[in-house]
């Protein structure tokens, strides 16, 4: 055979890949234990991990205490966390000074606030574009039910507190300061010189100042640009300034995204004859919002964490609600338990807003 | 210098061309700042001529093409296509642009939608045409530049010739009279070249007016009725292919072909 030349006449074989480069083993050994430097590290690790999480599982679950009156008896009872003041506050926790007996309408208000955000945050539902009407339609509902009117009796918003009033603030926020951002965005590389400067201006100018001294002087400040007379309600005067100073940030992410853009996108859509708006919406706009997904998550987390700023100007959020806990005699001394049920729910929200721009990016990604 | 010296093996395009005048510059001149890129330009396109510029890199040969669906605005001078003149009236500048199709260097398809919702996205935004309409079209222009298996792949899936017939086919859809051809092979690998030349012969055998900026000499010979060259923002010569390589007249454009006939051979 040697030297000789040599023709193949059957096809190969599709052969199964070999066991270790596949499974669990194989991750290990690729992720945990490719190097010896990967070993030490690996058992330094899992040394630190086995200082920490015992402990810390006795302290929250083990020998935790769920159900007392006060904190005298959850030390009587366990040496853990003293759940007890956060099950026995949990309703305020969630609702704040809401209504007992219209505590129904909060509920039925966030259950139909997925319902809203589904078709707008996923494409595979079916009747989407039915839903999305509904999604349309939900900043009314949700008023019609939280505030009253339709026969329902009026809820004062100095009565929202705690999760209800985190929720409330965020999702207001967020929803009205992404187009807010997209249109400031898009102002800002207006061909139109006043435009263009009214837009840089109130994004320098908002920027510029930290949101609690907006929301300090927000009733002088929006008092002046509005028909006098008007009052403005805390609550609403809040959501104007956290919108406001969210789409501020927005706008310069999304410009950053807009900067991205190759001109030849540009020149391809006007050569098809497609007018500026529809050019922004249908070719521009889709490309920039998607690379700048990450900045613009980044800028929600942002603001959602910022909604405890609204304590300072007596608002009831979650940590208010903590605090006032936190000053009744029954359950001094429990900060931490209040504190890390507190962390506990932003992390949630803000992880999943998290996970969500992570599964958009690979949802949206076309190969190029 | 003879016609021998690149072999022209295709039979030439013999379309017919009519009176009517498609489009008509006269005395154009452009500025970029203190720069005179486009000086006194005159040229007239009557429908189904099939036009090839040529010239030196930097002669504005693109400036002078982008003029005429205003993606560059002339500042002096007058540019009208079919009749309509072009102003800073943005109703007659798109109603123009919809009437002329332009094919980039780099393709410029939309990364972000499908190769048929490229290809429908004018004639349903821009000419309201319903979509069930629109993709019949378009799938009828992709076969027509043979890749109508590809209709569901994203842009970036594509090799560069699949991607720049793809940009063909995404203008013909809004059924334009003119079509505008910017270096559309430059940025190809030599394999991809002929697939989109072979779509451009095709589209010239079709009757459609086009004016294409392309240093590939082989096409000029065998689609172009004229042979436009320009140096330094001028219009120097212009001729019917087998005159201009033939027996160029501006020492200009003698140099101009031996440099690039020479680089090709
Ligand atoms: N947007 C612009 N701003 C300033 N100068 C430009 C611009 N576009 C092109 N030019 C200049 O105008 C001249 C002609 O450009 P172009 O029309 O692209 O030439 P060609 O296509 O013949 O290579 C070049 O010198 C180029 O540098
Ligand atoms: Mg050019």
């Amino acid at each position: 055979m040697e030297g000789r030349g040599h023709i193949v006449h059957e096809k190969a074989q599709t052969l199964p890949p070999p066991v270790m480069s596949v499974g669990i083993a194989r991750w290990l050994k690729d992720n945990l234990f490719s190097s010896p430097s990967n070993v030490v590290l690996t058992f330094v690790v899992i040394y630190v991990l086995w200082l920490i999480v015992p402990p810390f599982l006795d302290w929250a679950i083990f020998d935790a205490v769920w159900y007392a009156t006060s904190r005298a008896e959850c030390w009587d009872t366990g040496d853990g966390a003293c759940w007890a003041v956060v099950v026995t506050r949990f309703d305020q926790f969630v609702y704040g000074d809401y209504p007992v007996s219209e505590r129904w309408r909060a509920n039925l208000a966030f259950v139909l606030l997925f319902v809203a955000l589904a078709p707008v945050l996923f494409d595979g539902i079916p009747w989407r574009r039915h839903l999305v009407g509904f999604s349309i339609a939900y900043p009314v509902v949700a008023y019609i039910l939280l505030i009253g009117g339709f026969g329902l009796p009026e809820v004062e918003t100095a009565r929202f507190g705690g999760f209800l009033l985190t929720i409330v603030i965020g999702i207001t926020g967020i929803s009205a300061s992404l187009p807010l951002g997209i249109l400031l965005a898009l102002g800002r590389q207006s061909d139109l010189f006043i435009i263009r400067v009214l837009c840089v201006a109130f994004i320098e100018f908002i920027r510029g100042v930290p949101l609690i001294t907006l929301l300090f002087v927000a009733s002088t400040l929006l008092n002046y640009f509005m028909p006098p007379g008007t009052s403005f309600n805390l609550l609403v005067r809040v959501l104007i300034m956290v919108t406001l100073f969210s789409a501020a940030y927005l706008a310069e992410v999304i410009r950053g995204g807009l900067q991205a853009m190759p001109a030849g996108q540009y020149e391809a859509a006007k050569s098809l004859g497609l007018p500026y708006w529809k050019t922004m919406r249908l070719v521009i706009l889709p490309q920039a919002l998607k690379i700048s997904i990450p900045g613009i998550v980044n800028s929600f987390i942002a603001l959602y964490k910022d909604t405890t700023l609204v304590i300072i100007i007596g608002l009831l959020d979650p940590l208010g609600i903590g605090k006032a806990t936190l000053s009744d005699t029954t359950w001094q001394g429990l900060s931490t338990e209040v504190y890390v049920f507190v962390a506990i729910f932003f992390f949630l929200c803000c992880f999943g807003m998290s996970r969500y721009s992570a599964w958009l990016e690979r949802r949206l990604h076309t190969g190029h | 210098m003879t016609d021998q010296d690149v072999p022209t093996s295709q039979e030439a395009v013999t379309g017919t061309i009519s009176d009517e005048v498609v489009i008509d510059i006269t005395s154009m001149n452009k500025w970029f700042g203190d720069f005179h890129v486009l000086k006194d330009i005159n040229l007239t396109v009557y429908r189904g001529e099939r036009i090839v510029i040529c010239g030196p890199s930097g002669s504005g040969k693109s400036t002078m093409i982008r003029c005429i669906n205003r993606l560059e605005k002339h500042q002096r001078g007058k540019v009208e296509v079919d009749g309509i003149e072009l102003t800073d009236n943005i109703k007659k500048m798109d109603q123009v642009r919809r009437e002329v199709g332009m094919v980039f260097q780099h393709f410029n398809l939309f990364p972000h939608l499908t190769v048929l919702e490229n290809c429908t996205l004018a004639p349903i935004w821009v000419r309201r045409m319903p979509r069930a309409d629109a993709e019949e079209t378009a799938m009828r222009y992709l076969e027509r530049v043979k890749i109508p298996e590809q209709a569901s792949k994203f842009p970036g899936q594509l090799s560069g010739g699949q991607q720049q017939r793809v940009a063909i086919a995404r203008s013909l859809c809004m059924e334009p009279r003119v079509m505008l051809f910017d270096e559309p092979t430059s940025a190809l690998d030599p394999e991809m070249i002929k697939e989109v030349l072979e779509v451009m012969v095709d589209l010239a055998e079709s009757g459609m007016t086009m004016l294409c900026v392309t240093h590939e000499m082989g096409f000029a010979r065998q689609v172009a009725n004229r042979v436009i060259f320009m140096d330094e923002g001028q219009i120097v010569e212009q001729a019917p292919p087998t005159e201009f390589f033939r027996n160029p007249k501006s020492d200009r454009t003698k140099l101009f072909l031996s440099q690039i006939l020479h680089s090709e051979a």
